[in-house]
């Protein structure tokens, strides 16, 4: 087990693109520590420096006490799931399972035992002596987290794991994946570009952007408390309403209506409100006006304006609502504020 | 076919008729011509001919020049074989790895591709040059007296090397091209798995490479065997002699200057059944061997 | 690898001291490719030499590292001063012969390859397998195993030292037609189907849809097919006798005979006409090489 701890590490390739700026965190001891962001965000340039696929450019990267810039990937002592799986295809799942500990010298004996364990962890008893070729994309998915668990390394690495497998299964193996983690308490980097992943698995999101760091935080205080307009938009779906507003004495105008909000700015803001925390209210100080309605089943969403803005709302399969005017309130303390030009949280 | 193919007629054969008349006469009358005569005895001045059975077969067989140049064939083609397989592995693995120049690495090797055998061999006889040889004066600074087209032997090596310089390309670019199609994970996953490079290229990127190396393997025997005629042709000097030869030469030589016409097609027959023998090899294996997709 | 990180981190000295570690793995890699380079490049370079200079001081001796003069006096003798008996083939016109050799065999082998290919894909025909078979099996035996009956063939159509007794047997082999119908099979389902709700008949599929969508594989045969036909030795050295219908690579062997014997061999010529017969093959690789490779290495599945 290790902590991880990234010193001003900053990537640049030899075309000059700078695919990471400095950056500097920790990541505890068995953690689970979700990177999210866009492609080409810069968090698989993060996970494969980690991995030691790629070289640091500057920087200092440590792995438990020991410094590892200059350490070979299989001296790295971690172990990586890839999107792709990775899997070595002219050989049987026994011997992908097997192959890491070969190499490092484990007796026969030892690596009879690991890989029984682990093909008895995934259900992959019945599948040892195929082939990855013979294998469904949901098996192959779990030989490589069998090949990563065997090797009892410091730390787990995924890199999209779960994004060329089917909705159902997807859902599936984030629980079975989360669970393990658990089982295992391995510190892990995980790596997506999907939000509710990185919401419904992590202990801590680190959300990324055009190769900088936007937030780390727990998966609530990415969510409630948004560090960008960024951040905002990027988590939950739908994502967060933002709308151009003006801030005067701890109050925010927004068509020709006052919301309470506590703050100290003046002047123009970007007002972000999540639409679950928007709620249709016949008293409510916020004219919108409904035109189209979303039916999700449990839950509904309307979709419409208030004065020029677009707006998103979330109401629950009771709410009786039509397309028209439905009159709204904001619920206490739901209102973020942003810099109106550099989206940072105020 | 496709499901949803057309089922006009008259089109279809209009398009495969040109093709069908060409290879009919080109193809299968002269394909079944060299059978039929390889069992004829021709007239030397072409007064008709007489069936002899498979006197041209025996006949062959019985010949110790025949056998001679057959033992040369195979150890031609192994060497010729195995040294541009080799060393087309060895050049394809380092280009796959380095990133400065990999373009111009990749064409400075591949180039000779498009060099036809003739001009391979006439570049052979320039640089195996009696008296000035650049090669020649190589071997003579190790003490190797070079005379090529004199000895048997030297003639034979600059056979070989000329058409394993004329070969590496085409090996060259089948091996790039198969290090490229593996998964840049693969390698990955094997990078954290094994420490040792080595290790990591016997492991898991040869085993990768496999099928290729086999098709190539079949390519190679094929070009040894007929493509590198040119090349014996012109280091020879069209003047066989004493020099070494490969089966293909002999058809020609027999054939074209002995007017030996039914014991030149016993030759061609055999050549064809070698060559069938091969591909039905190669279909056997590629059924077995593992697509790993 | 060790080197970009190297340039990179240059420039900020300051705050992270740079560690130029010289990678010897790379050293090797680097060192096995310029031998590897060296060895292909090296007699290229000694025929130039040797065809700048004065044939008299090559006599003498031999290839060395002078480059002299004689590249224009020697490349005239190549392209306009003929050998043998005739005075027909000059380099000019061997160099006409050899594209006329190149460009007929390459297009006639595409278009024929391309039309068989279409019938035995697209049409629900009875003999579709019977068709395919038969000209698949022309795969195994090359030309050369069957050289001495074909000749007869050509010879009692009366198509000896003619442009078609050249490049017409040498079409009869399917490898275009196999390629391009690996290509067809390739080409999604939907499309025949759409064409057809779209009212077009086989004809305009074809010409509409098809052949633009087979654009890259047709250049791609048409470079492997052309360095095939240009390359030809064999099959030219048997059927043109006549020298005004040599080809530059059929014409290698007079050129070697040519240096035999005379008091003053020509090497510069010689070199220069080898030379000659090499560019434009390696031209046409080096400059489509994405094409050709693509070509030559999808032709094996």
């Amino acid at each position: 087990m290790a902590q991880v701890t990234l010193s001003g590490i900053r990537k640049v390739y030899p075309n000059g693109f700078q695919a990471l700026t400095t950056t500097s965190f920790d990541i505890p001891d068995g953690e689970f520590t979700v990177l999210v962001g866009p492609s080409g965000c810069g968090k698989s340039t993060l996970l494969r420096m980690v991995a030691g696929l790629e070289d640091i450019t500057e920087g200092e990267l440590r792995i438990g006490d020991r410094v590892v810039n200059d350490v070979d990937p299989a001296d790295r002592d971690i172990a990586m799931v890839f999107q792709n799986y990775a899997l070595y295809p002219h050989m049987t799942v026994r011997k992908n399972i097997a192959y890491g500990l070969k190499n490092r010298g484990t007796s026969a004996e030892d690596i009879a035992k690991k890989v029984a364990q682990a093909s008895d962890m995934l259900g992959l008893d019945d599948y040892l002596d195929r082939k990855p070729s013979q294998l469904s994309g949901g098996q192959r998915q779990r030989v490589a987290m069998g090949r990563a668990i065997v090797r009892d390394p410091a730390l787990f690495l995924f890199d999209e794991p779960l994004s060329n497998l089917d909705a159902k299964l997807r859902n599936q193996m984030r629980i079975e994946i989360k669970a393990l983690q658990r089982r295992l308490g391995v510190t892990s980097i995980y790596v997506t570009h999907d939000q509710v992943e990185a919401m419904t698995m992590a202990d801590r999101i680190i959300v990324m952007n055009g190769g900088k760091v936007e937030q780390i935080g727990t998966p609530a205080e990415v969510y409630h408390a948004p560090a960008s307009t960024f951040v905002a938009s990027f988590m939950g779906a739908p994502p967060m309403n933002l709308v151009p507003a003006h801030a005067v004495a701890g109050m925010v105008r927004f068509a020709k209506t006052s919301l309470a909000v506590e703050t100290h700015t003046d002047g123009p803001v970007t007002m972000g409100i999540r639409p679950e925390d928007l709620i249709p209210d016949t008293s409510g100080p916020l004219p919108f006006d409904v035109q189209i309605i979303e039916e999700l089943g449990a839950h509904r969403l309307l979709h419409g304006v208030v004065g020029d803005e677009k707006l998103t709302v979330h109401v629950g399969k009771d709410t009786d609502v039509g397309t028209g005017p439905v009159p709204l309130s904001v619920k206490p303390g739901a209102i973020s504020l942003f810099h109106h030009e550099t989206g940072t949280r105020l | 076919m496709k499901r949803a193919g057309f089922t006009t007629a008259w089109l279809p054969i209009l398009l495969l008729v040109p093709q069908l008349i060409i290879i009919a006469v080109f193809f299968y009358w002269p394909a079944a011509h060299a059978i039929q005569s390889s069992f004829y005895l021709q007239d030397p001045f072409g007064f008709g001919s007489t069936f002899v059975g498979w006197e041209n077969y025996t006949h062959l067989f019985s010949n110790s020049e025949y056998l001679r140049i057959a033992g040369f064939t195979v150890i031609f083609t192994i060497l010729v074989t195995f040294l541009s397989l080799g060393l087309a592995l060895l050049l394809a693995v380092k280009a796959d790895k380095v990133i400065r120049g990999a373009h111009s690495y990749r064409t400075l090797l591949m180039w000779v591709y498009a060099v036809a055998p003739p001009v391979a061999g006439f570049i052979g006889l320039i640089m195996f040059d009696q008296s000035w040889g650049p090669l020649t004066e190589f071997a003579q600074m190790l003490g190797w007296d070079f005379t090529l087209g004199v000895t048997y032997f030297d003639t034979a090596t600059a056979m070989v090397v000329v058409s394993v310089w004329k070969q590496v390309p085409v090996n060259f670019i089948f091996f790039l091209s198969g290090l490229q199609s593996i998964p840049k994970s693969v390698r990955e996953a094997a990078l954290i798995d094994n420490r040792s490079a080595s290790g990591r290229f016997w492991d898991v990127t040869f085993p990768l490479l496999a099928p290729t190396a086999f098709f190539l393997l079949i390519i190679n025997i094929t070009y040894s065997l007929f493509d590198t005629f040119g090349v014996v042709d012109t280091l020879v000097k069209g003047e066989p002699g004493n020099n070494p030869m490969t089966l293909v030469y002999k058809v020609y030589v027999d054939g074209f200057r002995g007017n030996d016409l039914g014991g030149s097609s016993a030759q061609s027959v055999i050549l064809m059944v070698l060559v069938l023998a091969l591909t039905v090899f190669q279909f056997r294996m590629v059924e077995r061997r593992i697509h790993y997709t | 690898m060790s080197d970009i990180s190297a340039d990179t981190l240059a420039t900020d000295r300051s705050s992270a001291p740079p560690k130029r570690r010289i990678k010897w793995s790379t050293v090797v890699d680097h060192s096995v490719l310029i031998v590897g380079s060296l060895f292909m490049l090296l007699p290229l370079v000694v025929l130039i030499q040797m065809s700048s200079v004065p044939d008299v001081e090559v006599i003498k001796t031999g290839p060395s590292l002078q480059i002299g003069d004689q590249l224009d006096d020697n490349f005239n003798k190549a392209m306009f001063q003929a050998s043998g008996f005739s005075g027909e083939n000059t380099g000019t016109s061997m160099l006409i012969n050899s594209f006329i050799l190149g460009i007929g065999f390459a297009v006639g082998k595409i278009i024929i390859g391309m039309m068989a290919a279409y019938a035995i894909v697209y049409f629900r025909l009875r003999f579709a397998t019977l068709a395919f078979w038969i000209i698949f099996t022309t795969l195994l035996l090359p030309l050369e195993v069957r050289i001495l009956p074909s000749y007869e063939v050509v010879q009692s159509l009366g198509m000896l030292n003619t442009y078609q007794g050249l490049i017409v047997p040498l079409i009869a082999s399917a490898t275009a037609t196999f390629f391009f119908r690996q290509f067809f099979r390739s080409v999604p389902e939907e499309l025949v189907e759409a064409a057809r709700i779209d009212g077009a008949g086989p004809v305009k599929f074809f010409i509409d849809i098809l052949v633009p969508l087979s654009q890259t594989m047709i250049a791609a045969m048409f470079i492997i097919m052309f360095v095939f036909g240009w390359n030809q030795y064999l099959w030219p050295t048997m059927i043109t006798t006549d020298e005004d219908m040599f080809t530059l690579v059929r014409g290698i062997k007079q050129i070697t005979q040519d240096l035999e014997g005379t008091n003053i061999p020509e090497y510069g010529r010689a070199n220069l006409l080898a030379i000659i017969a090499i560019i434009p093959p390696v031209f046409v690789v080096i400059f489509f090489q994405s094409w050709f490779v693509k070509g030559l290495t999808e032709s094996d599945k």
